[in-house]
Parts: structure tokens; sequence; C-alpha cells
């Protein structure tokens, strides 16, 4: 607006957008070959993904899993956060360095650690996605969670907020249900689709402690069938894509897109 | 001969013309502010000189030689900007001595001059500071010698005063003043505060809406605007609606004796300005006023420190008169008093020119 | 009245003074409060620290459960020493190059002059293509440079060029399920991630300095090199180190590439679980553990970057 866009950046923004365009393209391009001639154009693979039992029941236990997750992650996190901010501030730079560990203690060392530490627990929780994947996912979702759920909380006026609800009579409980909650929407939605990106790429915790989950699903087409594979890969970075947009939108107020990675 | 010439500059941002055809030329050594209001152009017009903008039409001139197509690195120009502009990583020092360093300047000459300067502005004790130690006036007079330490050939200032408080402004703009004429260098001042330009300032050139409304010298802009825009602009002003008559101006059932209704036609309907320190007000005794003197209750009195503006209101009559404040005593609020207005030296504006809003505008997108 | 009115204004003290720490009906709240985060430090005790502390100290223990140094030992000699070299090198490679990259293309994407909507698309791209790892890039990357890639297959056919036959300098030939392919593959999520990372320091880099440097008569190298890169420099380490973590602890990417068989830490540790059948699994621990101390040292190097770059932006 104010003057004429620099050259330099228009060779950088170039670069880049091709260099990002590109795989997706190929990606795309790859998934409509047909079976036969290896060559354009068919929905054959689509097909094929669509038609795969595996492919839905792994995409469903994937985004249960998150929903789990996401129900445990605030269930804990938000009382937990909330408390600090209201009467113990001295704890939140713990939590913040805490937030910090996953960092340190990468998916492949956690899981190392996780599945030696619960080897003889019970089958209900160690073997199903529901207990021992579920509880891994809620250590690996904490940090992009608390960083959502600290500036939210840190956007209202929390203190007034309680003390007003609670000088009407409400409880604690709710208080948090029906005071707090509502203000920090945009945040737990916010930590919401984080976690929904994160459980729905994850790999190496559902590879090494064995668990049918999405991504382990892609894996074994991509050990199998090309055209598929690329089909599928597609729709995985769709729903991903899906993910960012609605935390785009919900978090549109704040400025919260600092932490966006978590698959690798 | 001029030093530094602009001219006929245009400047569109979308639909807004930012500027609308601007001509400007100053003398070597001399000292123009530009004043106006947010959004006026007068930022855009400081920036294009110093080449962070290019203009839509039109030309820069410095010293006989065109630089509307020179980068800004190359203008041999020093600027000032409003705020936040050293260098954090660097000591006062530092930032003074950037621009020599640019230009090869071997290091012990370099350090002399900086030194002078520093010393030039002041800070001789704060050589080793870094910014965010640095007072917001302190940071100025800094911003002020880097600028100068590479001996512009035109000094361009951005409104260097507005982050800072009132006392350090009055301050620094004399000392700026001081310096720039111990210099001698051309120097374009960019402002919105009218008394900071009048104080300062060889010529004003007063801007609204990408147009320059009326320049000259200080004094000129004060006791003769030209427009009803710079009338508004520059201090306070009464504004009479009234009709030439013979002799004068008819207003408020009165006629008022005024030089400059005799070179209009009559029935002209007409605004008469007068300036408040102009007026005289004296307690009403009763007797039939004289000529040129309206009649009223004071209605407020607003204190100013040496002065008092009375505010006087009548029978269609609404005046504001700035007095003495030990004379303001005498005269309280619910007063009955005359407000003799003087015959020459007043202005008189169509009425049918548009009256602008003088309040807040939203910049447009750009300056 | 005036009692109704003295029995609202207690209960609103009451409730105030309840909330605030210091009275002696506050302090019994304030240990109350200590007691609501057990919940969270009870799960974080089960689920991180104990298991963490499991591999921690089962690193140093043998199969017969006694304390023994022979794991870390195994992990100095080879083959396991390279493991950590490769990882070291591409984390450190793809680090270096995603911060310069990235730190470019935001640049380009922030500045003045850029319109308003390319830093928004470029943000959000960066988010999804940071998250955008694992199974699904490695295959989008076989698609594009894999042997019968369609950018492999254009390069071949319409600029006859074989990337597959060409000697790069330094990283030698290129295969996609090699430690080169690997480090091609990385750079997808971590030039984004620089991009988000570096992104708020930009912001603070004022466009009065870039302009007062010009006016000066500085190009825009000179004034990269004298004020740009040192005011930036705290955020551009922190954030490098960032991009060494990410692309070390880096898992499902290179597996899916290269069916691990290129020689990184977090393959290895994978490939020791790989079997039904657990060998040693001491010897995992003591290979996460050694992956742990590295990124540790990352981390102590981090924090205090992390702080001194906030100084500066104010």
């Amino acid at each position: 607006m104010r003057r004429h866009i620099s050259p330099s950046a228009v060779v950088w923004l170039v670069f880049g957008g091709a260099y990002f365009i590109i795989p997706l393209v190929a990606t795309l391009l790859f998934s409509l070959n047909q079976q036969q001639t290896g060559h354009c154009c068919s929905l054959h693979a689509y097909g094929t993904i669509l038609h795969d039992g595996a492919f839905w029941s792994n995409l469903k236990t994937s985004f249960l899993l998150a929903l789990e997750t996401i129900a445990i992650g605030l269930l804990i996190f938000v009382p937990t956060i909330y408390l600090v901010h209201l009467k113990v501030p001295r704890l939140r730079p713990v939590l913040a360095f805490l937030a910090l560990i996953p960092f340190v203690i990468p998916p492949i060392v956690m899981v190392v650690g996780l599945l030696s530490f619960y080897k003889g627990s019970p089958t209900w929780f160690y073997a199903k996605p529901w207990g021992f994947l579920a509880a891994a996912y809620v250590i690996l979702a904490f940090p992009y969670m608390f960083f959502s759920l600290d500036a939210g909380f840190r956007s209202i006026d929390l203190h007034t907020l309680t003390e007003a609800s609670q000088s009407l009579g409400a409880s604690w409980a709710t208080t948090l249900v029906k005071v707090i909650l509502p203000n920090i929407r945009s945040a737990c939605l916010a930590a919401s689709f984080l976690t929904l990106a994160i459980v729905m790429g994850e790999f190496t915790i559902a590879s090494l402690a064995a668990f049918h989950t999405f991504p382990i699903y892609i894996q074994s087409i991509n050990e199998s069938e090309a055209y598929p594979a690329a089909a599928v890969t597609l729709m995985s970075f769709g729903i991903t894509w899906l993910a960012m947009l609605s935390l785009l939108f919900v978090g549109r107020k704040r400025g919260g897109t600092r932490l966006l990675a978590g698959v690798r | 001969m001029a030093y530094l010439e602009l001219q006929n500059l245009h400047r569109d941002f979308g639909t807004t013309k930012a500027l609308d055809g601007i001509e400007i030329s100053l003398g070597e050594g001399e000292f123009l502010s530009l004043l106006g209001p947010s959004g006026c152009g007068k930022t855009t017009a400081l920036r294009l000189v110093a080449g962070f903008d290019r203009p839509d039409d039109g030309r820069i001139v410095v010293d006989g030689r065109d630089v509307t197509r020179v980068s800004p690195n190359k203008r041999d120009m020093g600027m000032v900007f409003q705020a936040y502009s050293l260098f954090p990583n660097m000591t006062a020092r530092q930032n003074v001595a950037f621009g020599l360093r640019i230009r090869g300047q071997k290091r012990t000459e370099r350090d002399q001059r900086v030194l002078e300067l520093l010393e030039l502005v002041g800070l001789s004790h704060a050589v080793d500071r870094y910014p965010h130690q640095l007072s917001g006036g302190m940071q100025q007079r800094v911003a002020l010698a880097r600028a100068l330490a590479i001996q512009p050939r035109v000094l361009l200032l951005d409104e260097p005063l507005s982050a800072l408080d009132a006392k350090v402004r009055v301050q620094l703009r004399e000392e700026i003043r001081r310096i720039q004429l111990e210099l001698g260098i051309t120097t374009l001042y960019v402002t919105h505060d009218q008394e900071e330009a009048l104080s300062v300032s060889d010529h004003v050139a007063v801007m609204y809406r990408g147009r320059i409304e009326q320049m000259g010298s200080p004094a000129e802009m004060y006791s003769a605007p030209a427009t009803p825009f710079v009338a508004e602009f520059i201090g306070t002003m009464n504004r009479l609606e009234g009709i030439v008559v013979d002799g004068g101006v008819e207003h408020a059932g009165k006629t008022l004796q005024i030089e400059e209704a005799r070179q209009r036609p009559r029935g002209d309907r007409v605004l008469v300005l007068i300036r408040p320190e102009t007026v005289e007000v004296d307690r009403a005794n009763g007797a039939s006023p004289a000529a040129n003197t309206l009649v009223g209750d004071v209605v407020t009195q607003t204190f100013l420190g040496p002065v008092t503006r009375l505010k006087i209101i009548g029978t269609g009559v609404d005046v504001i008169a700035d007095v003495p404040t030990q004379k303001a005593l005498g005269l309280p609020v619910g007063t009955r008093v005359t407000a003799a207005l003087p015959a020459e030296g007043v202005r008189l504006l169509d009425l049918k020119d548009d009256l602008p809003e003088i309040a807040e505008e939203p910049a447009p997108a750009g300056p | 009245m005036a009692c109704e009115n003295g029995r609202l204004i207690t209960t609103t003290e009451a409730a105030s003074e309840a909330l605030r720490p210091g009275t002696r009906s506050g302090r019994r709240r304030l240990s109350l409060a200590w007691l609501g985060t057990l919940p969270f430090f009870a799960y974080a005790l089960l689920f991180l620290f104990l298991p963490a502390g499991q591999v921690l100290t089962g690193a140093f223990k043998s199969k017969t459960g006694e304390w023994t140094f022979s794991n870390l030992h195994t992990l100095v000699q080879k083959p396991y020493i390279t493991y950590y070299e490769t990882s070291i090198k591409i984390s450190l490679v793809t680090a270096i190059a995603g911060c310069l990259l990235g730190l470019a293309i935001a640049y380009a994407a922030i500045r003045e002059g850029t319109p308003r909507w390319i830093r928004g698309m470029i943000t959000t791209f960066s988010g999804v293509a940071a998250n955008f790892g694992g199974i699904p890039l490695a295959f989008a990357f076989i698609a594009t440079i894999g042997n019968v890639g369609i950018v492999t297959r254009f390069l071949n056919n319409v600029l006859g060029w074989d990337i597959y036959s060409t000697n790069f300098p330094i990283f030698g030939q290129f295969t996609l399920f090699s430690a080169f392919g690997v480090g091609v593959v990385y750079m997808y999520f971590q030039i984004p991630l620089m991009i988000l990372v570096i992104a708020p320091a930009i912001d603070g880099l004022r466009r009065e300095w870039r302009e007062a440097a010009s006016n000066l008569g500085a190009s825009a190298w000179q004034f990269w090199r004298y004020v740009g890169v040192p005011v930036l420099l705290p955020s551009l380490l922190g954030a490098t180190i960032l991009l060494f973590g990410n692309a070390f602890a880096a898992y499902a990417t290179a597996y899916s590439l290269t069916a691990g068989s290129v020689g990184l830490v977090p393959i290895q540790i994978g490939y020791l679980y790989s079997g039904n059948v657990l060998d040693d699994p001491h010897l995992a621990q003591a290979l996460a553990f050694g992956m742990f101390c590295v990124l540790a040292g990352m981390m102590l190097i981090y924090i205090p970057l992390a702080r001194r770059s906030a100084r500066w932006m104010r």
C-alpha cells in the first residue's frame, strides 16, 4: 500500500510458494493416475481407499482418540490452569517449564519409557488405544493446550469474574462451568483443534506400541499400493488443513499462531 | 535561489489523494514547517523528499539536481523520525557514528566528530548509553546528532517532538532551532502543533487534504489567514456572521465598522474573523454602547495562565475574548460587559465557503 | 434498609477475603488451591516423570538388572556412535538451512511493501505445513522426487537432468532413501516452523530502523550487517536450536521414507522394538537417554537465549 513490493521479496515468496505447493500438486497428480497406464486421469485410487474397511475403522479410531484426548486434556488442564492463574500464580512458571519438557522428551523417548513402565498393567489399559495411547497423547498435547489456554486465561479478567460470580452465590464448579468456560471458549477450541491435528497425525507412539490408528493405516498403504497411497496422503493433508483453518477461524482475535508444529 | 524545491507533487493511495499538486520552494538555510492535522499529507510529502516513497507525478529538486528517482541512501539528507529510530544494539556514540562509518570515514576523525555533535546536542555525559537507557527527549537529541553527523544538504524532521512531554517539547524545539541557525542547514519540519510551527520557523505552510492552504511567515499566517481552514487551525478565532452594509458589516442588529467591508459589494454574506486578544472587554455601565461594541454577559471564564478566556453571550452575540487575568478577576461570571471590536486588521471571508471540521480525522491509508 | 445493605456488603467482603491469600482463612483456601492442582501433577507423574525416569535409569541397567555403564559404553562405539553422528549432522544442516530460508521467506512476507494478505497466507500455510509431517509427508516427496516422481520425470524428460545420477557437492549422490533425502524432506516442516517462530521477532524490527539506516546511506546489506542481524541474533539462535531439536527427535518421516534403513537414533530405537520380542530394552533406553542428553543440552542453551531475545523487542 505504501510502496510497491520489493523485487527480492517477490523472488523469495515465489520460491517459498513453489517449494511448498509442488509436492502437493505432485501428490495430487500421482493420485489421479490410472491403475494400468500410470498416467492421468482416474479417481480409481480414491475409490480403493474409500471402499477399504480398514480406512474407515482406523480413521474412526484416530478421531475418537482425538476426542478422548481433548476431553481428558481439557478436564485436567482447564481447572489446573484456572487455579494457578487465580490462586497460585507462583506455579505458572512451573507449568510453563513443564510445557517445554516434551521438547526434551520427544515421543520416541516417551514411548520407550511408557512401554517399559506399564508393561505389567491390566489389558484394558495397556492393550487398548483408549487407555495407553490416549494417556500418552494427553501428555503430548499438553504444551499446545497449555499455551492456548494460558493465553486465553490471561486475556480475561479472571479475578473480577470469579469474585463477581462468588459474591452472587455460585459454587466453584458453577463458576468454572458457567462463568469462566464461556469466556475462554475460543482458547479451548484452539487447544482442541491443535490436539486434533496432532493426534490424527501421530505415528511414533502408535507404531511402537502397535496400535491401529489412521497414520498407521496410511503407512501400510504406502508400503503396498502407490496410487492409493497418494490419495490417502492428500486426504490426510486435507484433514490437517481443515483443523488449522478451524483453528484460525476460532483464534482470530489473538495472534496465537506460534505453536503450530507437532507431527514429525 | 531555491535550494529545495517540491514541484507539483502528486501522490494517490487508492482513491485518496494524499498529495494534490504540492509546490514548495525553500532557500538555503531556511526553516520551513509543514503544518496540518492528521491525514493532511504533510508526512507523505516529507517521505517523498526523503525518498522512502515515489511521487505519482512531480519532481523534487535539491540544489538544482533532480533527485526524484534517486534512492534514499544516496540523497544526502538527514532525517529525524518521530520515535524509535535509534538502533537498539548500538550506543549513542555508535548510533551517531553510523552514517560516517558507512561513508568510510577514518576512526579518529569519526570519533572526534561524534563527540562534537553529541556535545552540540548536550549529551556529552551519555555517549555510551544504549537507547533503552535514554529518555525520550535524549533519544531524539541523539537522533538529531546522528542526522547532522553526515552533514546533510537538507534536514528533515517528522514530528520529532510529538512523542515527548510538553515541557521537553518546548525546550527541545528551541534547541533544534538554535542548532539549525548555527549550522545554517536547510530544514523541512513536519508537525501538527501550530504553536510549535509558529515559534521556530522562518516560513509555515499549512496543509489540508493534500493541498497547501497558505504559505507565509508565522506572523502572516496568524494575522492574515487566507482561508477559513487556516483561520480555524491557527490560534483561536471569533467567527461572526454578517451582511455587508455601507461602511461595515451588520451583525446582531448592529453595524460594525470594518475597513475591509468597503471593498465588498453590499448585501454580501460574510464571516468576520476577530482574534480574542483584540477584543476589549469592560463592565457595562448602562450608557449607550460605543461604535463597534457588542453587549452581553460573561457566561464562562477559562483560566489560561497569563490571560483568561471569557465567553460573552448576548442577544445574537457570542464572542470569545482574552483578557489579562488580573482584569478578569473583576469580571466574574454573570457580569454584564461590553466587548469592543477593532475596526482595522479585521479579516472578512465569504460565508459560502465550506467551513471544514477541525475534528480528529482518521488518516487515510498512507501518511 | 441499612441492615440489608450491611449483610450484602459483608457477604461480598467475605467472598473477596476468601479469595485473597494472606489472611488466616485465606491461607487455608490457598492450600486447598495447591490441592486442586494435584490431579495435574499426579497425571504428569504417572505418564511423564515416572516413565521418563524409567528410561533414564534403565539406561544404566543390564539385562540381569544390575547397575552398569555397559550400555553407555556400547553407545559410544560403532555402529551406535555413527547413528548419533548422522542424526546430529542432519539436524544441524536442516536447522541452519531452515533458519536461513525461513528467515528470508518470513521477512519477504512481513516487510514493508508486501501486501498484508500474503503474510496471513504464509502464516496459515506454515501452520499446516509444520504439522504435515510424518507418513503423509514422506509419501508426498516420494510422489515428487522419488524414482518415478512427477518432478523427477519432469526434470529428466523436459530438462534432461537426472537427479539420481547427479553428484551434489558435499552431500554426494542423491536418493530419497538416504540421509540426504531425509534431510531434503525435513526441510518441508523445518522452514515453516522457522517462519512461525521468527515472525514475531521480525515484527519487532521497526521500520524506522531500516529507513534511518537507508537515510544515513546504508545499503540493504549494510543494514542487515550492522542492525538487522545483530538485533535478531538471539531469536535466530533460539529458533535454530528449536529446529535442531525438532529434526533430531523426528521419527515418522524417516521411518516411512527409509523403512528403518537409515542410521538415525530414533529409527534405531524403533528398530529395537520392531520384533515382538524385545531383545534388550536397556539398550533402547540407553539410546533414548543419549537423545535426552543431547536435547537437554540444547534446552540449556535455548532458555537464556529466549529470554535475551525478548529484551530487545519492546
